[in-house]
């Protein structure tokens, strides 16, 4: 088991034709079962063509109508990004996995908006991330595949090379990873930490959590405060950003309705509280996870 | 990106949210003929720089005639303007607006940004404006009346009608706050703008609702929709090293420690800074060479940091996912190469083509020293500025292992 992704994904790369999602698609198809996942492409000019043997297609819905996708993942360019995540969720995909950064807020307010409202099921992770992997199974994004390893240890992170680092860490500890997933760095996004820590708790093969953020907005402490009410499985954490000074990347503004809250020390203050082991120091993110492990 | 108070009030104008009458001044000149320009007899002198609190600072003054325009503004041009947001060394004042003078019977606060836990832009006004509104967030979070705008109707006339209501607005007046409110959210909306702060939005003794002052910050990533926006860019008011890296498209910050730093991803390099500090040390600058690194970029990076005096060693730490290591093993031996590095540079690199990149580092000759991880790379580079620095001999640091090593 897993969570969101697994050997029996099928996914469709939205910008399939671009630098990006021609690289990605390549080695992301050359991990694991990546050959029999990656079945589809989308470009509207392109439609018909094939780009290695994956067939290109118009739309994400004649993807899926064609090769039963559900799963997308998406290299867009940022102008047009909000509408290709539109097109995925419409075409009433499982998941999309946006990587495309430096995307309009407002795109995003929008988009997130029509989501909520039509009600729909299409969970979204990112933008501004990369992606999500179940280590032997399936590779979804530009993380290098070769530093996880197949195991039970849940990683859910804002931040992209930090969460490899993370990962890298508990590969050299012998501790494998059940799914890794970069949410993303952007403010307006899909899933938050408290959504993947959920499915991470309902997952029979995740053993524990690593839970990294940063600074700025809440959710590591919405996320620390359901933890501390459901979660069965330990969770240890690290939030970047001690060091970061005050006004340079959250807005003046942005303090204001946090309350004066979105500093590293705030955050790991609730995250303690809430029976989150947390370390100060990013080296050691691997080894304390170790040391909650039974 | 941040503008003017004077550039944010020409788009406020645009968009129908009233302003004082006003003018740009960049000499003492131009401020005797704005204020000519504008008439009457009561003018406020008021320092255009990007930081807040200006006011506080000195650097906005009333003055009763032509020729107290003419002293304060020869006083305030060119002033170190030192207030809460611009550090010690304070910023030299490069612009004036001259406006006209207004009657206040109420100050207010009103702004606006996108909250990231509801997704949605949300409008904040308080009856005290004109006043620090952090600390009135901090001890009075009741007198802050929030209104979450629905993205898809916009603000209603009825939450506006609301908000002008509760913060103070006389009922004769409210119409016009209501619409200043409606078009100030438009602004916000249809500018792409990350924050929009009124303070004070003013009732004058006349009865009018005016803005008195105006704070625009922009979304950069969507400043590709809005060249007139980036054509009111004001680089006097930007660090000059984070004007030099966002040419080569590096997201750099200056900090006040000794260890320069360039890492690959936002949340690592926080982290790297962290890690310095944990041991003792001080990030001289926060430095994201991004996904796409070349050589070039490299290079662009080395020259920044090693401008900031105050480096006395640097670290490079690198997670390859997209970018490969020996990509930037090459960038870095050519970087230390061409600026003649004269400073220690620790070297930590993990993830996609590891091994070719130590190798690269390793052939090139040059005394890079290398580290297993991010505590150990920390632990170098701070070792090494101590080495360098004290006379004595190089004390190796006591604790090798830092931490309790639990199963």
């Amino acid at each position: 088991m897993s969570i969101l992704i697994n050997k029996d994904s099928r996914v469709v790369t939205q910008g399939i034709t671009g630098k990006t999602g021609m690289f990605h698609t390549q080695t992301s198809r050359a991990y694991a079962n990546g050959q029999a996942c990656y079945v589809a492409g989308v470009n509207p000019k392109k439609a018909g063509e094939d780009f290695e043997g994956i067939p290109i297609f118009g739309n994400v819905a004649e993807a899926k109508q064609k090769t039963g996708v559900n799963v997308s993942v998406i290299y867009v360019p940022p102008p047009f990004a909000a509408a290709a995540i539109w097109e995925a969720v419409e075409a009433d995909l499982d998941l999309a996995i946006c990587i495309t950064e430096g995307i309009p807020v407002r795109d995003m307010v929008m988009l997130r908006d029509r989501m909520r409202k039509e009600n729909r099921r299409t969970k979204l992770v990112g933008p501004n991330c990369p992606g999500v992997i179940t280590p032997g199974e399936i590779k979804i994004g530009i993380m290098p595949g070769h530093i996880h390893k197949k195991g039970r240890v849940g990683v859910v992170s804002r931040s992209g090379t930090l969460t490899y680092e993370a990962v890298g860490q508990l590969t050299e500890l012998g501790i494998g990873q059940s799914t890794a997933v970069g949410i993303g760095g952007d403010p307006v996004n899909g899933l938050k930490h408290i959504d993947v820590m959920q499915l991470f708790n309902d997952d029979p093969q995740t053993e524990a959590v690593v839970m990294i953020g940063e600074i700025g907005g809440s959710d590591e402490e919405d996320a620390a405060r359901w933890v501390k009410k459901n979660m069965k499985k330990p969770v240890v954490g690290f939030i970047a950003g001690v060091t970061a000074p005050p006004g340079k990347r959250m807005g003046h503004a942005g303090a204001i309705i946090s309350g004066g809250k979105g500093t590293a020390q705030e955050k790991l203050a609730v995250m303690e509280a809430c029976g989150i082991k947390v370390t100060r120091n990013p080296a050691e993110m691997g080894r304390t996870l170790k040391s909650v492990l039974k | 990106m941040k503008i003017h108070e004077y550039q944010g009030k020409e788009i406020l104008r645009k968009f129908g949210v009233p302003t004082p009458s006003g003018y740009p001044a960049r000499s003492v000149e131009e401020a005797v003929e704005a204020a000519k320009k504008l008439g009457g007899s009561v003018w406020v002198v008021k320092a255009q720089i990007h930081a807040g609190g200006r006011g506080k600072g000195g650097g906005v003054k009333v003055a009763k005639s032509l020729d107290d325009v003419r002293k304060l503004a020869s006083s305030i041009l060119g002033m170190q303007l030192k207030t809460h947001q611009t550090g010690p060394e304070g910023q030299k004042v490069r612009r004036l607006l001259i406006e006209e003078g207004a009657d206040i019977a109420k100050e207010l606060y009103v702004g606006m940004l996108v909250d990231r836990g509801t997704q949605k832009v949300v409008l904040m006004a308080s009856a005290a404006g004109g006043m620090d509104i952090e600390e009135v967030a901090a001890k009075t979070p009741e007198k802050i009346h929030k209104v979450f705008i629905d993205p898809a109707s916009g603000l209603t006339t009825a939450e506006a009608a609301d908000v002008a209501r509760k913060i103070g607005i006389p009922s004769w007046s409210v119409q016009q706050g209501t619409e200043l409110l409606k078009a100030l959210y438009k602004c916000f909306v249809e500018m792409d703008a990350s924050l929009a702060e009124v303070n004070p939005l003013i009732v004058t003794k006349q009865e009018k609702v005016v803005a008195l002052d105006a704070k625009l910050n922009f979304d950069d990533n969507a400043l590709f929709r809005h060249p007139d926006v980036v054509a009111m860019r004001d680089l006097d008011e930007e660090d000059p090293l984070e004007v030099e890296a966002s040419k080569y498209d590096l997201n750099y910050i200056s900090l006040d420690g000794s260890i320069g730093c360039m890492v690959n991803g936002a949340g690592l390099a926080m982290a790297t800074m962290d890690t310095i500090k944990l041991f003792g040390g001080a990030p001289a600058n926060f430095l994201d060479v991004g996904g796409g690194a070349t050589a070039e970029k490299v290079t662009a990076a080395f020259k920044i940091m090693l401008s900031n005096p105050k480096v006395k060693a640097i670290l490079v730490n690198i997670f390859g996912g997209i970018m490969k290591c020996d990509t930037i093993a090459s960038g870095v031996v050519t970087a230390a190469r061409e600026v003649k590095l004269a400073v220690p540079l620790v070297v930590r690199m993990k993830g996609t083509n590891e091994d070719l990149g130590k190798k690269i580092l390793k052939d090139s000759g040059l005394p890079i020293i290398s580290a297993d991880n991010m505590a150990d790379a920390a632990k170098k580079v701070v070792a090494a500025i101590k080495q360098k620095g004290a006379k004595a001999k190089p004390k190796a640091k006591p604790k090798a292992k830092p931490k309790k090593k639990k199963k």
